[in-house]
């Protein structure tokens, strides 16, 4: 067996005897897929409604007829009036529906004259602005839309992510975390291990060159990466239904890079760090931080402070996950990320270069 | 040594069969022993002989499976924390913060054994004037050589005034002249009646005991003074009479 | 370019910021030779041992190992030396097999090749070598680092603190098993801060604080010691030190175990000595001329330098 065989043979070994890092390498990812597109979602789909009829009409009653069988409504049923206040103070109910004494009559007045009194109101909890504001919406689209043909009401279209499923734009930007936490942390730790063993010294004291010794690390972490790659892109086309209409090919080419570009950073770091501890936390500041706030997972560039949006630019995570948003949600072709893509393989070997000048084969 | 001779009927160890299992490992097999008060008294045995598990039970630290004893007055089988607080522990993995200062480190350690802080203050103040140390009361305990943290460490482990102290290898990797003042330290705590239970990997240490036990496989294979162990083995160093005990041993660790 | 010398050391000096690590080392280790170097630790053994082996660069002075120089030929000496770190404690996740086969591998060896070589050492482990390294006992593991660092057949063997924190049989087992590499044309380099080894190398280097102290063989070393030495002892070890070191006929005293050592200064005489403690309540008292071993000359060395 050459030198280098053996060397990917011993780090394989490392991986493998330690499942409990390896089950947590190839799960995180599964699970974070799976919570961000389950569990933790910006879309409202169950809104408790109550309502107050002080008429009971047959408008009325197929009116609430229709908010009852709604799947994004519970409807919890009437109440009076002066309960509206204890109900959504107690957090129970969203929003009560308040339809007008006389009903029937101002329908009839906007039917013929295109307007008239309020027929009804909407009494929302406010305290969480997303629900409220989606609720309303939810609502008028409900009552008002189908009741009165002839008020305009304006049919909004969801381009892209017609269903509004916020877990779309979650996929890429756990990808772009995921790979940076197994190659980067993962690998800058593997070496740093060594490092305070002292088994780099006997590496380091004997004929392999130092570049050997780095890529037989990566070769391992590369393969796991590609298994993680592999089980994300399942899990969003298949569980999570993400159209990836872009093209399979280009989504698969951006993501090698950009999981080549993270080993980099991890062996960046672990030329600096000379303990474990230290491998984690410089890999958390300078690699996990910068991600959440920066990359646009949570926060879209665009919204940022613009003292802000420059310094989100040197992040590698938000240059793939804008691709990744733009192959697997938006469709668009190769050519679309084109710049991103670039901008990616320039900083892979930028950092490439850095990590392997900063690598010595002696100790300073 | 008449601190010895006088107290000669009282005991601060003493342990019956005492025995540790772990599933169907014995680490710690039926051992039966005494220590005097004031003694100094050498633990030796090869590496996984059981020594790290017998000294965590005389410390309170894990109860035994079986077997019956007392450590400074408290039952070994069901006083495991009255006995940590009664006793005084050094090892030279763990002994003192390199990030405070001398004074903040007896300080810390005094709070631990719950002595008053004008208390620990005073008895830190007399310490570092016995050890010639005062300059260095708020110098940080990183700075310092190795030697002087040793010495230290000792001092706070005998700051809340232990009747006995537990010593886990306490001088590895110092010089010897070093390694000297800290044995006559240890002479100095054991004439003034505090009883020194050391374990060392220097045979000739084990010498300056008064008397020394050997551990193999578990079991106390000699308990005598260096005197008439190394008579008894016909061998003129303790390292002779170590190797023909542990020639026998089974087991590594 | 071949020499009689395994390794040459000339006036070495290393500094950590203000701290210095190594102060003028200079030193030769023949071939076939066991070299000991003794010292506490800080003594600068390691930082010496890393520039030898090439890991870190001095700041002055020149060396060279098996011929070659640390500096302009360092990547040749990484082929010719086995380097056994003082913390190393191989791939404790990996097979004893295992870690072996990669060791080779990374000379471009195989086990099977320089087998002869480790055979005396390894096959006393090779009944277990499915076990995992993490698993062995230190002697055990003593012994699988050492066929580890030989598997490649260098020509001079470097071990730093190889038997530190092991116990005193596996220990003596251990310096048996250098002395047969001895015998087959190793040289080795090997430090320790355990005194009572230096009888075991050919010629040993005692260090302090990075400063050599003196260099020769055991038995010169004890030999050249000039002065008297005496061991005694009492009933109450501990104010017998004491009053020891109120006496102006005694130059040094100290503790040593069963006896405490005196070294002996103008005017001294046991007998006069003797009443004098009798004097100070002292009984049972034993005073013997006694010979120096390795720490008396480290002690004495060292108080050398200190006053």
């Amino acid at each position: 067996m050459t030198g280098f065989l053996s060397f990917v043979k011993k780090e394989t070994l490392h991986i493998l005897r330690d499942p409990r890092t390896m089950l947590i390498a190839l799960l995180m990812p599964v699970v974070q897929i799976l919570l961000f597109g389950f569990a933790i979602s910006t879309e409202v789909n169950n809104i408790n409604v109550a309502v107050v009829v002080p008429h009971w009409s047959e408008s009325v009653r197929q009116s609430v007829e229709k908010l009852s069988s709604n799947p994004y409504i519970t409807y919890q049923g009437a109440i009076e009036a002066g309960e509206i206040d204890q109900h959504l103070r107690s957090g129970k109910t969203d929003a009560v529906v308040v339809f007008a004494h006389d009903y029937d009559k101002v329908l009839n007045e906007w039917k013929l004259n295109g307007n008239g009194e309020t027929a009804m109101q909407f009494v929302m909890d406010a305290s969480n602005t997303n629900i409220a504001q989606v609720g309303a919406g939810y609502l008028t689209n409900i009552l008002a839309a189908n009741q009165m043909s002839s008020a305009m009401i304006p049919e909004t279209h969801m381009l892209f992510n017609p269903q509004m499923k916020s877990a779309f734009n979650f996929v890429p930007g756990i990808m772009g975390m995921v790979f940076i936490l197994i190659c980067g942390i993962l690998t800058s730790v593997s070496i740093v291990r060594e490092k305070e063993t002292e088994t780099m010294d006997v590496l380091l004291v004997s004929p392999v060159r130092p570049l050997r010794i780095i890529l037989a690390k990566m070769v391992p972490y590369f393969i796991l990466s590609c298994i993680n790659l592999t089980s994300v892109l399942l899990l969003a086309r298949y569980v999570l239904e993400v159209p990836m209409s872009g093209n399979l090919g280009a989504i698969i080419v951006v993501s090698l890079v950009y999981i080549a570009l993270a080993l980099a950073l991890g062996l960046l770091v672990s030329t600096i760090a000379k303990k474990q501890v230290v491998a984690l936390l410089i890999s958390a500041a300078i690699m996990l931080m910068p991600i959440v706030f920066l990359s646009g997972i949570i926060f879209p560039v665009e919204n940022m402070p613009s003292v802000l949006q420059p310094l989100s630019s040197i992040i590698p995570a938000r240059w793939y996950i804008d691709a990744m948003r733009k192959l697997m949600i938006q469709g668009i072709g190769f050519i679309g990320v084109l710049k991103d893509f670039i901008i990616l393989c320039i900083m892979t070997v930028v950092i490439i270069g850095i990590a392997l000048k900063n690598f010595k084969d002696k100790l300073e | 040594m008449s601190n010895i001779e006088s107290t000669h009927n009282s005991y601060i160890i003493q342990v019956k069969d005492l025995t540790k299992q772990f599933g169907t490992f014995t680490a710690v097999d039926h051992i039966t022993f005494d220590v005097r008060r004031g003694e100094i008294f050498g633990f030796l045995g090869a590496n996984g002989a059981g020594k790290t598990t017998a000294m965590r039970m005389l410390c309170g630290l894990s109860f035994p499976t079986s077997g019956s004893g007392t450590v400074a007055g408290f039952d070994v089988m069901r006083q495991g924390e009255k006995i940590k607080s009664h006793i005084g522990y050094m090892s030279q993995r763990f002994s003192l913060y390199d990030d405070l200062t001398v004074m903040e480190n007896m300080q810390l350690f005094g709070g631990i054994y719950r002595v008053g802080k004008k208390e620990v203050y005073s008895r830190a103040t007399e310490m570092l004037q016995k050890l010639e140390f005062s300059s260095e009361r708020d110098t940080l305990v990183g700075s310092l050589p190795l030697g002087w943290k040793q010495k230290l460490a000792f001092a706070v482990a005998t700051l809340h005034r232990p009747e006995i102290v537990f010593l886990d290898e306490p001088t590895g990797g110092v010089d010897p002249i070093t390694r000297r003042q800290f044995w006559e330290m240890i002479y100095q705590a054991s004439s003034e009646g505090t009883t020194i239970f050391v374990t060392t990997h220097y045979m000739d240490e084990a010498e300056y005991c008064h008397r020394v036990s050997m551990m193999v496989d578990g079991q106390i294979k000699a308990l005598d003074t260096p005197t008439k162990l190394k008579q008894q083995y016909n061998a003129t160093s303790m390292d002779e009479v170590f190797r023909t005990l542990a020639r026998g041993a089974k087991r590594g660790d | 370019m071949t020499t009689d010398k395994a390794i040459e050391i000339n006036s070495l000096s290393k500094s950590y910021g203000k701290a210095k690590a190594l102060d003028q080392v200079t030193f030769d280790v023949q071939r076939g030779e066991i070299f000991g170097l003794i010292g506490p630790d800080g003594a600068g053994k390691t930082t010496l041992f890393k520039i030898l082996v090439t890991l870190l660069n001095a700041d002055e002075g020149t060396a060279s190992v098996d011929g070659l120089d640390i500096g302009r030929d360092y990547r040749k000496i990484r082929n010719v030396v086995g380097y056994m770190p003082g913390k190393f404690s191989l791939y404790p996740d990996l097979t004893i097999e295992e870690n072996m086969e990669f060791f080779a591998n990374l000379f471009g060896v195989t086990v099977e090749q320089n087998y002869d070589l480790v055979a005396p050492i390894y096959s006393q482990i090779e009944p277990f070598k499915k076990r995992r390294a993490g698993k062995l006992s230190g002697g055990m593991k003593q012994k699988l680092a050492l066929s580890c660092a030989l598997i490649h057949k260098p020509s001079v063997l470097f071990l730093d603190e190889p038997t530190t924190g092991v116990d005193a049989v596996s220990r003596s087992e251990f310096w048996d098993m250098l002395h047969n590499l001895k015998k087959q044309g190793l040289s080795i380099l090997v430090s320790t801060p355990y005194m009572d080894e230096a009888s075991r190398c050919d010629r040993i280097a005692l260090c302090n604080t990075g400063k050599i102290l003196d260099i020769d063989s055991p038995s010169n070393m004890v030999e050249k010691f000039d002065g008297a030495l005496y061991g005694i002892k009492s009933h109450e070890m501990y104010n017998l030190l004491k009053d020891l070191r109120g006496n102006k006929t005694i130059i040094n005293s100290y503790t040593a175990g069963e006896y405490h050592h005196l070294l002996a200064g103008n005017g001294f005489n046991a007998d006069v000595l003797k009443q004098v403690l009798l004097n100070k309540g002292h009984k049972d008292i034993e005073i013997k001329s006694i010979t120096p071993d390795i720490e008396d000359v480290f002690i004495k060395l060292l108080s050398n330098e200190q006053h």
